[in-house]
């Protein structure tokens, strides 16, 4: 086997990134509970794409776990929930960005992280969210010519007899 | 010379599934391409809103027939960080011995589908022999032998079996005398390497911005794995090395596996030997609150598999994603092509262990 390259224990836990991004942030950010290996918190979509560049640039988050969207019918909202890893600093951030149901659209950091792509694009496939500054805001996984998005929970598919 | 297209796929025998692989050539040489995903979507995610929680385990092994062990567990898994589960020492045990023997099949079937792409038979058969062994111990464990529906919310559904110690250690013995065999039978084989050496290289810092995780990312030289960094069940008190390697080229893909599998039987072999006695399933409540989320991810043989669950009061999830490792994988698949010919095009993508049904979900 090889020797070890790249990785090093960043040493920062959870407690100390929520810490500085509340200092960073005061007004856009809210923490919802932080433990050595996990952050959890909630960004205003105006700062979203600032908050992501300073984590990845000051604390390594350099992997796109996942970008997930949520669709909250009743309460008119949709969120775009997406899990960051830092691989030096061994912790998962779940950062919640809340949309209106009406006008979803939030900053696209597929040019941060390369890896944010294909989930941003699935995310608009099947929500209908729009990442604004996407290269390629093109449907993905529905065939051609769908005009609706299924994962929306007012798009009834079909029913269980 | 002109450039022109060249579909290579949804049929084709690179493919490994229903996919299309798009590449722009210039005489031999790729200069752009295009993974096409999305035949095999089935609304995974939309089925499983509808259904309730215990319903979605045996939907879960349909994630990846090769892998399913691994998908039913990282479903229970996340229900129970949306549930607050602490399972059973037992059951974690078993888990971790199952997983493992997962992996190894897994690697195993990839590598047979690696060795068809290069036109080795010999390959194929030999490592779906040695597999075989491995889907003979999962039946004695839980009577299936691709779709197991073994993993439950809070523990595993049943004991091992009797003589479950005795079988796994006459395999795993067996399994490392024919591995040996089988590795030489590629490490020293001219044809094997002219094709995979130097092909579909990505450096380390491409393949973690690309999102690229697992044996493919753990080839380009960055040592990190879900296991040993944020470990789940029993991992964290079984001894084991991550296997990675820095040339970040095919072959250094199938090193990392290959040395994968012998990790493999290290970890299965001190897991049985320290496996607790115990309860091994305890009894997990119903329904989830309203507005609860838990996600959890794992180390699946392709990568870094993840899921994020939305709890809404009732016995169904609000929300349940799906994170595959494939999926971003393929994204990056331009990156590994680009400057390579068209023939090279099976070897390095059959060196990323495709699985469709994963990524199409």
């Amino acid at each position: 086997m090889a020797q070890r390259e790249g990785l090093g224990p960043g040493g920062k836990t959870g407690e100390v990134i929520a810490q500085a991004l509340i200092e960073q942030f005061p007004e856009y950010i809210k923490i919802k509970k932080a433990t050595h290996n996990r952050v959890y918190a909630m960004v205003d979509k105006t700062a979203w794409l600032k908050v992501a560049t300073y984590m990845k640039d000051k604390f390594e988050f350099d992997h796109v776990t996942a970008v997930s969207g949520v669709d909250w019918l009743e309460e008119k909202k949709m969120w775009v929930v997406s899990h960051i890893t830092s691989y030096s600093n061994q912790v998962t951030a779940e950062i919640i960005v809340e949309l209106p149901r009406d006008k979803p659209e939030i900053d696209s950091v597929s040019n941060l992280w390369g890896g944010a792509n294909w989930h941003e694009r699935e995310t608009y496939d099947m929500f209908g969210i729009i990442f604004l500054g996407h290269p390629r805001m093109e449907r993905i996984l529905t065939p051609e010519g769908t005009d609706y998005f299924p994962y929306r929970k007012d798009f009834v598919g079909g029913r269980r007899v | 010379m002109a450039e022109m297209w060249l579909n290579m796929g949804p049929q084709h025998p690179m493919t490994h599934g229903l996919w299309n692989l798009r590449v722009k050539i210039d005489g031999e040489t790729i200069v752009e391409a295009e993974p096409v995903v999305g035949y095999l979507h089935r609304g995974w995610e939309k089925i499983a809103e509808n259904r309730m929680y215990p319903q979605i385990i045996p939907l879960a092994d349909r994630l990846c027939y090769g892998a399913s062990m691994s998908w039913e567990h990282l479903y229970c898994n996340t229900i129970e960080d949306m549930m607050e589960l602490e399972v059973p020492d037992r059951a974690k045990y078993i888990r971790s011995i199952v997983l493992e023997a997962q992996r190894i099949g897994s690697h195993l079937m990839w590598l047979a589908a690696l060795g068809t792409d290069l036109g080795s038979y010999t390959i194929f058969l030999y490592s779906v022999r040695e597999r075989e062994l491995f889907l003979d111990l999962m039946q004695n464990l839980c009577g299936a032998r691709l779709t197991y529906n073994y993993c439950r919310i809070g523990g595993v559904r049943n004991d091992v079996p009797a003589n479950f110690e005795r079988d796994f250690d006459r395999v795993l013995t067996h399994f490392e005398k024919k591995m040996s065999g089988l590795e030489a039978l590629m490490d020293q084989s001219t044809v094997f390497r002219m094709r995979m050496e130097d092909v579909g290289y990505i450096s380390g810092e491409q393949a973690r911005n690309l999102g690229v995780t697992g044996p493919n990312l753990r080839g380009s030289g960055v040592e990190y794995d879900v296991r040993k960094d944020d470990p789940y069940e029993a991992y964290a008190d079984l001894d084991f090395q991550v296997c990675y390697e820095n040339e970040g080229d095919a072959f250094a893909r199938y090193r990392v596996r290959m040395d994968e599998m012998y990790e493999s039987c290290k970890i299965i072999r001190q897991a049985i030997k320290q496996m607790p006695k115990g309860p091994y399933r305890l009894k997990p409540p119903r329904t989830a609150e309203k507005g609860k989320s838990g996600w959890a991810h794992v180390e699946d043989p392709r990568g870094e598999g993840f899921m994020y669950a939305i709890g809404n009061g009732t016995d169904r999830p609000y929300r349940l994603k799906v994170r595959s490792p494939i999926f971003v994988t393929v994204s990056a698949a331009p990156v590994m092509l680009v400057g390579y010919k068209v023939a090279d095009v099976p070897a390095i993508m059959g060196s990323v262990d495709m699985c469709l049904g994963e990524t199409d979900r």
